[in-house]
């Protein structure tokens, strides 16, 4: 059934077919809307679960593990702030082996405190062994989180799952969205049946005991990792029963105009879409240029990468975030994936931008076009990373600096 | 308390069953460990204990473990939230039809450190959402397992490794945070302070808190030879030196109806209990008997109150 629906309205639907169990919740912007639907919907009987209102993102995140190491299935939603808050949970949720879903609204990290888009939070927790899917519209944040749950519990993986969208752009955008049937949705996922629930008195378990020696948490790191590494294989047969049952197919990475290019974007997130267009103009007007976005970073497609990218003569990333002091994410990881590649790109570009909800046009993307034609052609290393500031954030920045100090700080 | 039926009389009526197996790799003579000993027997088999970082977390040392009871460890905060995600799971369990044992319990088992500080906030929302669950404090009053640094359970006076007594400080000059008041004020339907060296009124105590449904808060007194530089084979008779001289009193609230389970007619002298313990051996050079008997006035002073309200 189709539906016009905001992202947060989609990632609510995805926990509500995939018969979420039990959900804590705590707001933040521009996530609240999810778990403002979900408490709805309990306290309505639409959906047949335990909501609980926590009273930190830390206690929401302890709170949901639990729950799934009891047995149940559970779900959450948070942003930015709460995110951090939490991670120190994220850490004992995959190390207890408990498939929690939770769906994160991309923000910024203050201070300066901001509320628009950027993945330095999700960026943030990538060492947690959560595994990490990113959608680039409602439909996909829907989708993913029946997906993620399949993922997850599957005795192969046992890792929690993050879903991620994009703050304001999605979190607030409408779109139609298909919502699937509860019955195929239910042909697509079986029922959360965790072994050695904490429950379980005839069989008492020791969860997470302390270890005091080297070798013994190294073990459990490793199988953390193995897990980690089987998820992609599983990725792959949930996408193929997805297809199969549900009728949309969706791989680890998109590849977009790939096809005899000589150049790529890379990206995640909702900004692919100015991407994908600018990408496609750009090829009417006779550039070899294509695009490829992530949609599973965790596991990252490494594999993936190096088949869409081997041959090409220049590939620009587009990271949403920084790692201060060494730059964008997803280029350092992808620089790694390239690295052992026989016919890896001969021009790897780093560039910054849409940080805090800050806007790209078709011009930056063509601006990231032509300096890595001009690095390939110059033959020289390119510097890493390039800021994408346009000329009218600059002159607005100025005037607003003007208006309020009353002498000009930066010049227009 | 005599006058409400009981299957503790005597301390041959303390139960024969244990879940905490012999020879734990806790430190000789620690308190904590009685009490918690006792309190299991009480809760019986069908308890899930929830632990965070402290000196009970030895009791799960991979791959051991010294309780015969589910167990999970969680981040030395998030201990009433994850209780919270059990209390709340086995509600879900329940109503698709899992078969659950009717007793079943969720324990929080934490020390000072979690309770009066850090894991303060999360202990809160739990109270105000009224979860379902025991919460069992082992009060050494300092950091224990990490070497005994101050928390906001110190008391006044000791000396802990981040609270030295030098020329110039006395020890920790703030007075002992009074976590029973500010659990008091959550409305929670059962609170009691408890002492290992007083079992029957341990044990009567948790057997008084199975009516309620809610929070049911035990502050124990966990005397540690190791932090406070007593004798371990003095375990017993310093727990009892608390109670005797006022400074750990034995109540319970319930519905915040205060009422002390133990009212000494007098008190020993602070100093009796002082004494017994390194972390005090500062205030007996001669240069702080003003700041004893402040220590004396305001044990006193509390004691007072009580003999003029609850003996009539």
């Amino acid at each position: 059934m189709k539906r016009m629906l905001t992202g947060n309205a989609s990632a609510a639907w995805g926990a509500r077919i995939s018969e979420v169990e039990y959900i804590g919740g705590y707001p933040i912007t521009p996530q609240s809307e999810v778990v403002e639907l979900l408490s709805k919907w309990v306290a309505e009987g639409a959906m047949n679960a335990v909501y609980t209102n926590y009273e930190s993102e830390h206690s929401m995140f302890a709170g949901v593990g639990a729950a799934s190491l009891s047995g149940v299935r559970a779900f959450t939603s948070t942003s930015s702030q709460g995110l951090m808050f939490a991670i120190e949970m994220l850490y004992a949720i995959a190390g207890w082996r408990a498939p929690v879903v939770f769906v994160n609204v991309a923000r910024g990290l203050g201070m300066p405190m901001i509320l628009q888009v950027e993945h330095g939070d999700i960026m943030g927790i990538r060492d947690t062994g959560f595994l990490q899917l990113h959608a680039e519209t409602c439909q996909e944040v829907l989708d993913f989180v029946p997906m993620a749950y399949r993922i997850g519990e599957d005795r192969r993986v046992m890792l929690p799952v993050a879903v991620n969208m994009d703050g304001f752009l999605i979190s607030f955008g409408r779109e139609p969205v298909d919502v699937p049937d509860k019955e195929l949705v239910r042909d697509f996922l079986p029922k959360y049946n965790r072994p050695y629930p904490v429950v379980d008195f005839s069989n008492p378990v020791a969860y997470a005991p302390t270890i005091v020696d080297g070798y013994a948490y190294m073990y459990f790191k490793e199988q953390l990792q193995k897990a980690q590494e089987r998820a992609r294989e599983v990725f792959y047969e949930a996408a193929a029963d997805f297809e199969r049952i549900i009728g949309r197919r969706y791989e680890p990475i998109e590849r977009y105009m790939l096809d005899d290019a000589d150049y790529a974007i890379v990206s995640t997130g909702s900004y692919s879409t100015i991407i994908r267009g600018a990408v496609r103009r750009l090829r009417e007007r006779g550039e070899r240029v294509g695009m490829v976005r992530i949609r599973m970073f965790r596991p990252f497609p490494r594999d993936e990468f190096v088949d869409a990218l081997s041959g090409l003569k220049g590939v620009a990333v587009f990271d949403q975030n920084i790692s201060l002091g060494k730059g964008g994410v997803i280029y350092t990881e992808l620089a790694e994936a390239l690295y052992h590649a026989k016919e890896r790109p001969r021009v790897l570009m780093s560039f910054i931008g849409g940080l805090g909800g800050a806007e790209i046009s078709f011009d930056a993307v063509r601006y990231m076009l032509e300096r890595l034609k001009d690095a390939v052609a110059s033959g020289e290393e390119p510097r890493n990373p390039n800021w994408l500031f346009s000329e009218e954030d600059r002159r607005r920045l100025a005037r607003a600096l003007k208006l309020t100090l009353g002498e000009e700080v930066i010049s227009e | 308390m005599s006058s409400e039926p009981t299957r503790y009389r005597t301390l041959k009526d303390i139960p024969k069953e244990e879940y905490m197996a012999p020879g734990t790799p806790l430190c000789a003579g620690c308190g904590a460990q009685l009490a918690l000993r006792l309190a299991l027997k009480a809760l019986g088999p069908h308890t899930i204990v929830v632990n965070v970082p402290g000196c009970v977390a030895l009791f799960a040392i991979y791959p051991y473990s010294s309780l015969k009871l589910p167990f999970v460890f969680t981040s030395f905060v998030a201990a009433p939230a994850t209780a919270q995600g059990i209390v709340d799971a086995i509600k879900v369990l329940r109503s698709k039809g899992v078969n659950l044992p009717e007793d079943t319990k969720v324990l929080v088992v934490v020390g000072d450190g979690a309770a009066y500080d850090i894991g303060l906030q999360s202990s809160s929302g739990a109270l105000h959402r009224q979860l379902d669950h025991y919460y069992f404090v082992y009060d050494n009053e300092a950091y224990g397992n990490t070497g005994f640094q101050y928390s906001s359970a110190t008391p006044f006076l000791s000396r802990t490794t981040t609270s030295e007594a030098t020329d110039r400080v006395p020890g920790n000059t703030f007075w002992k945070k009074d976590l029973f008041e500010i659990w008091r004020a959550h409305g929670v339907p059962y609170i009691a302070t408890v002492a290992a060296s007083k079992p029957v009124d341990l044990l009567r105590k948790f057997e008084k808190a199975a009516r309620f449904k809610g929070p049911k808060l035990f502050l124990a007194l966990g005397v540690c030879p190791t932090g406070w530089g007593s004798d371990p084979q003095m375990t017993v008779k310093i727990d009892k030196l608390a109670v005797e001289t006022g400074i750990w009193p034995l109540k319970e609230a319930v519905y915040g109806e205060v009422r002390h389970t133990y009212i000494p007619r007098s008190l020993k002298p602070v100093e009796e209990y002082l004494r017994t313990q390194r972390r005090f051996a500062h205030l007996f050079d001669g240069k702080h008997d003003d700041l004893l008997k402040e220590y004396q006035a305001r044990v006193n002073a509390y004691w007072e109150k009580v003999w003029s309200t609850e003996l009539k």
